[in-house]
C-alpha cells in the first residue's frame, strides 16, 4: 500500500494545523479510545484515574509525535517507525485490532477539530495513512 | 442486544434532533463510496463515481443515503429492540442485497465521525461512546438473520 501525490499533499497540509495543538489532539484521541473502547485500558494498568488528563496528555503528545515523524517521512514510514515497530512486536504487543480503534479515535478527534477541512478526501488519506502507520507497527509481530 | 444507560439515551435523542437527516445519511453514504471504494460494488447502477467530488455530489447517492439514514431513525425510537426493528432489513441485505456485514460496521464509523465533523466539542467522549454502541448494535441487528 502506497499513499498517492495527492494523498501526501493533503496528509502534510493536515499536519501543518495538527502541530500546532498536537498534545491537545493526542490527549483527545486517547480519551476517546478509553472512553469508547474501554477494553483498550487493559495496556494501561498503570494510569491512575485521577492523573488520567495528565497522564493522556503526555502519551498522547508521545504519540502524535510518531505520527508526525511518520508524516513528515511519508516516503519511508518503515524506516521512520522501525524502533516503534520493534518495541511494539516484542515489548508492547498491542493487538493489533487496537490500532484500528485508535486510528478511528483519531479520525474523530479531527472531525471535531478541523471540520472544514476534514473533507472525504481527507478523510480517505488519513484512514489510509493510519492503516499504514498500523501495517508498519504492527509488521514484525510475527 | 445493545445496553444503553438512559444518560446514552439521552446524548442520542439530544443529538439526534438537531440532525438534518437528508443531508447527513447523503455524507455519510459518500465518504463511505470516497473512503472504502471496494463498498461502490453494491452501486452500479448510480452514475458517475469516479472522483470524490462526484460521489459526493451524486443525487442518486444523496437519495440513498437519506433513505438509510431515515431508517436509522427507527434504530433511534426502538433502541431496547434493535433486533426485531430490522429484522425484515436484515434479511434483505442478505438475501436480495449480499451485503457483507462489515459494510454495516464501515458505515457505522463514517456516520460517527461526519456526526463529530457536524457537532465539534458537542461530540464529547461519552456521546460518541453512545453512538459507537448504537451504531454496532444496529450492525449486529442487521446481521442477526443472515444464514
Amino acid at each position: 500500500m502506497s499513499l498517492t501525490t495527492n494523498e501526501r499533499t493533503i496528509i502534510l497540509a493536515m499536519w501543518d494545523k495538527i502541530a500546532t495543538e498536537s498534545e491537545e489532539i493526542g490527549r483527545e484521541t486517547l480519551d476517546r479510545l478509553l472512553t469508547v473502547f474501554p477494553q483498550a485500558k487493559t495496556y494501561f494498568p498503570h494510569f491512575d484515574m485521577n492523573s488520567r488528563s495528565a497522564q493522556l496528555r503526555a502519551h498522547g503528545a508521545k504519540v502524535m509525535s510518531a505520527i508526525g515523524d511518520a508524516a513528515k517521512n511519508i516516503d519511508n514510514v518503515s524506516g521512520a517507525l522501525a524502533r516503534l515497530s520493534e518495541m511494539h512486536a516484542y515489548i508492547l504487543r498491542v493487538d493489533p485490532v487496537n490500532f484500528k480503534l485508535l486510528s478511528h479515535c483519531l479520525l474523530v478527534t479531527l472531525a471535531t477539530h478541523f471540520p472544514a477541512d476534514f473533507t472525504a478526501e481527507a478523510h480517505e488519506a488519513w484512514d489510509k495513512f493510519m492503516s499504514l502507520v498500523s501495517s508498519v507497527l504492527t509488521e514484525k509481530y510475527r | 442486544m445493545v445496553h444503553l444507560t438512559a444518560e446514552e439515551k439521552a446524548a442520542i435523542t439530544g443529538l439526534w434532533a438537531k440532525v438534518n437527516v437528508e443531508e447527513t445519511g447523503g455524507e455519510a453514504l459518500g465518504r463511505l463510496l470516497v473512503v472504502y471504494p471496494w463498498t461502490q460494488r453494491f452501486f452500479d447502477t448510480f452514475g458517475n463515481l469516479s472522483s470524490p467530488s462526484a460521489i459526493m455530489g451524486n443525487p442518486k447517492v444523496k437519495a440513498h443515503g437519506k433513505k438509510v439514514l431515515t431508517s436509522f431513525e427507527d434504530a433511534i425510537k426502538n433502541m431496547d429492540n434493535l433486533k426485531d426493528t430490522f429484522a425484515k432489513l436484515s434479511e434483505l441485505h442478505c438475501d436480495k442485497l449480499h451485503v457483507d456485514p462489515e459494510n454495516f460496521r464501515l458505515l457505522g464509523n463514517v456516520m460517527v465521525i461526519v456526526l463529530a465533523s457536524h457537532f465539534g466539542k458537542d461530540f464529547t467522549p461519552q456521546v460518541q461512546a453512545a453512538w459507537q454502541k448504537l451504531v454496532s448494535g444496529v450492525a449486529t441487528a442487521l446481521s442477526h438473520k443472515y444464514h
